[in-house]
């Protein structure tokens, strides 16, 4: 057996100097300025018109989205949402460099990576609705979205446990031979978590292709990033674990798209994870549960809504003569119309049968959770009136 | 007196303790500048002071390990989870660490000053992760104490004999009547007994025993009977660990039949202890089974909440076949 020597890369001093400050300062790439104007002497990524054009449309179905649920929770129409506004090109221009085989595990902000892979605006509506066409049977509250054939795994509420679960997931990908990584996608906040810790050693010291993708939006419901960490934002973090690392204007769809498409190209050809920290601004409240005006002030807000980016790329796109505004705003119309559609469509379907309560705790239900669904029913059948949604269907 | 509800009871609960005791210190996941996501900790921090009352970084393990280790320095710990479905990142700080602190050490250290606040329950539209009350995972951990209140006087005079007392309690809040429970709760400080049940109302043909928001459908149900004659002695618990096996059991001389409902899957629930230690100690008063009202052993559902619940009808049909029996 080899002489274990864990010294051996280590440099010597001989005066006690106490490190007090990140040894670098990490740096923010950024392409696009927040006018829409690429940086001087920068490299735009190579992105083809088509694909520059459906980065900017699904983060403008996932606004109209957004403000259109918001407004149907206030109405009643559903109990919760959540919405990602000013965070949506963190979330698209990030899955926009993914191949579909790689599989997505999200936190509950990144409606624009379902959005991209196609997850359509019916399936949005099932999910919300929790009605009996969703995948998920109507089992979690809304926003909970998972879907299989689109590689997303279901969302999870309890925050940072898909961070650890990512790097299950992809060395699990490596020893397949699956020419596929996983995305983890998280908050500042959740970064805190001890999940974050564990998931990030493990995937370093197992060489797990998996890029953690953090969403530095400046809070965690009220609580302000100073007062989540005292260190030089998320990205140092990942260094000291070994993990290579980037920080990137999470506004900037470019700087995102960029840093996404190389890092899943190292992750998979070192088998390595990479972690990239977009910086950003939660324009929305946390929730519907959540009122901002509590903890921040509309001129903060004031600041960000300048650096949109959707507006951001829609100017590049108008400078590069890709973008037929006139036309931009007919499409933008119709997406509207076409949610609040499906909106009105879906909230009619039913929810599932009661039968389906036992269904999925275990692959096949045990005796004692058929005996209590027959106890269940006899009792519905005979208060048919106190649970309306499924006494019609037993 | 004052009018209040269940989360003034508690914020009121607070600041006693807090101007009572410079040692109480109030911390958690948004619980400073902005008073908690229920708003239980408002202007505690204006108040009180950002050493007092702050917010953490949003890590439970990080929050109870680090009461533990402020509770075990002498001072008084009063550490808010958002949600009791997100306290189990800190499950081993508490079972391991917690509960086990006073005994390893021989008696030389404790985390006796710790109290954890969190809301538990259903009946919200929460599904899984809004939803638990998951109560018996912490009662099989010898060494902490169990509190759930049922109303804001309850919540208030529970709350400060937590705090005060030398164990570590768990203080289980029930959030669906954090605003909809209203009632007088007296502005001066006053406690009200750990390990003490409650009878609520007396009565002769059946035992209710519950806690926390079950204490509302219990007497739902009971109102049921009573209009078919039948007569329900309801019991709240109030403490779960140590419970009050002397109360209850008196009752069940009385009555000879108990009920025991709780929102908490069947198995394993809070339930079962209280029926194996009442068989056992009025076996030859007992004139029918125990009866067990309580949610299903599934996943706490989103869509199927209201099937899933053991609402005042189940209990009701219970009653009526446990006394028919
Ligand atoms: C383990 C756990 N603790 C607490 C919560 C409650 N909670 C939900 S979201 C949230 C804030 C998360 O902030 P961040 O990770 O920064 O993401 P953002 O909401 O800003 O996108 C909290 C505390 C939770 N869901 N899970």
């Amino acid at each position: 057996m080899k002489d274990r020597n864990h010294l051996s890369n280590v440099g010597l001093v001989h005066e006690v100097s106490i490190i007090e400050n990140g040894l670098i300062d990490i740096p923010m790439l950024q392409i696009l300025q927040p006018d829409g104007t690429p940086h001087k002497k920068v490299t735009v990524p190579d992105i083809d018109q088509q694909l520059a054009l459906k980065i900017y449309r699904t983060m403008r179905f996932v606004r109209v989205l957004d403000e259109r649920m918001v407004a149907a929770q206030r109405q009643g129409r559903i109990s919760f949402y959540l919405a990602s506004t000013g965070e949506e090109a963190a979330s698209v221009a990030s899955a926009a460099a993914l191949e579909p085989q790689d599989m997505i595990m999200s936190q509950y902000r990144e409606q624009g990576a379902l959005a991209f892979r196609g997850y359509s605006t019916e399936a949005f509506m099932n999910q919300m609705f929790s009605n009996e066409k969703e995948a998920n049977k109507g089992r979690q509250m809304p926003i909970h979205y998972g879907d299989k054939a689109l590689n997303f795994m279901t969302i999870s509420s309890p925050l940072g446990t898909q961070i650890p679960q990512a790097s299950g997931y992809a060395y699990g990908q490596k020893m397949a031979g699956n020419e596929a990584i996983t995305i983890c996608y998280f908050g500042e906040g959740a970064a805190s978590e001890g999940d974050f810790h564990a998931g990030l050693n493990m995937a370093a010291v197992l060489h797990c292709p998996v890029i953690f993708f953090c969403r530095n939006n400046g809070y965690a419901i009220s609580t302000p990033a100073e007062e989540q960490f005292a260190g030089d934002g998320i990205a140092s973090r990942g260094l000291g674990y070994g993990v290579k690392t980037i920080r990137v204007d999470g506004n900037d769809s470019f700087a995102v798209y960029a840093a996404t498409q190389q890092a899943r190209a190292i992750a998979l050809k070192e088998n390595c994870p990479v972690l990239i920290e977009a910086m950003t601004y939660r324009l929305a409240a946390h929730s519907t549960s959540d009122d901002p005006t509590g903890y921040r002030s509309k001129e903060e807000e004031g600041k960000w809504q300048q650096k949109d980016p959707i507006a951001r790329l829609g100017a590049w796109l108008k400078n590069k003569g890709w973008l037929d505004e006139e036309q931009e705003n007919k499409d933008l119309e119709k997406m509207r119309q076409e949610v609040l559609q499906e909106l009105k469509r879906v909230e009619k379907v039913p929810i599932c049968k009661i039968d389906e309560i036992i269904e999925d705790v275990y692959d096949t239900p045990p005796w004692h959770l058929k005996e209590q669904l027959s106890e269940l029913k006899k009792h519905m059948a005979k208060y048919p009136e106190a649970y309306p949604k499924t006494s019609g269907r037993l | 007196m004052a009018k209040m509800n269940l989360l003034q009871a508690i914020n009121n609960a607070l600041i006693t303790a807090m101007e009572d005791d410079e040692k109480v210190m109030v911390f958690g996941e948004d619980v400073g500048h902005f008073g908690g996501v229920f708003r239980a900790t408002s202007n505690l921090q204006q108040k009180f002071g950002r050493d007092r009352c702050f917010n953490t970084p949003l890590t439970e393990q990080g929050i109870i390990g680090f009461a533990n280790g402020l509770a075990s320095q002498g001072s008084v710990p009063v550490a808010e989870i958002q949600f009791g479905d997100y306290i189990f990142p800190a499950f081993d700080q508490i079972v391991n660490e917690t509960a086990k602190w006073r005994y390893r050490s021989g008696g030389q250290f404790s985390c006796g000053t710790l109290t954890i606040r969190t809301p538990y329950g259903g009946g919200i539209a929460g599904g899984h992760y809004h939803s638990q009350s998951p109560e018996a995972y912490f009662a099989h951990t010898p060494g902490m104490k169990i509190v759930i209140p049922r109303n804001p006087y309850q919540a208030k005079g529970l709350l400060l004999a937590s705090i005060r007392d030398d164990n570590p309690v768990l203080f289980m809040e029930p959030k669906r009547l954090y605003r909809a429970s209203v009632g007088d709760v007296p502005e001066d400080d006053f406690t009200l007994p750990l390990g003490k049940a409650e009878i609520t109302k007396s009565g002769s043909d059946i035992t209710l025993v519950a806690w926390g928001a079950q204490m509302e459908v219990l007497d739902k149900a009971s109102e049921l009977a009573q209009k078919e004659g039948i007569d329900a002695e309801v019991i709240d618990l109030r403490s779960i660990l140590p419970w009050d096996a002397d109360t209850v059991c008196e009752s069940v001389v009385k009555t000879g039949r108990l009920l025991i409902s709780h929102e908490a899957p069947l198995t394993g629930g809070f339930a079962s202890e209280i029926a194996a230690t009442v068989q056992d100690k009025c076996f030859l008063n007992l004139e029918s089974p125990i009866a067990r009202v309580c949610g299903l052993d599934t996943p706490y559902p989103l869509a199927h909440e209201k099937e899933y619940m053991p609402d005042h009808l189940k209990v009701f049909e219970a009653i009526k076949r446990t006394v028919h029996y």
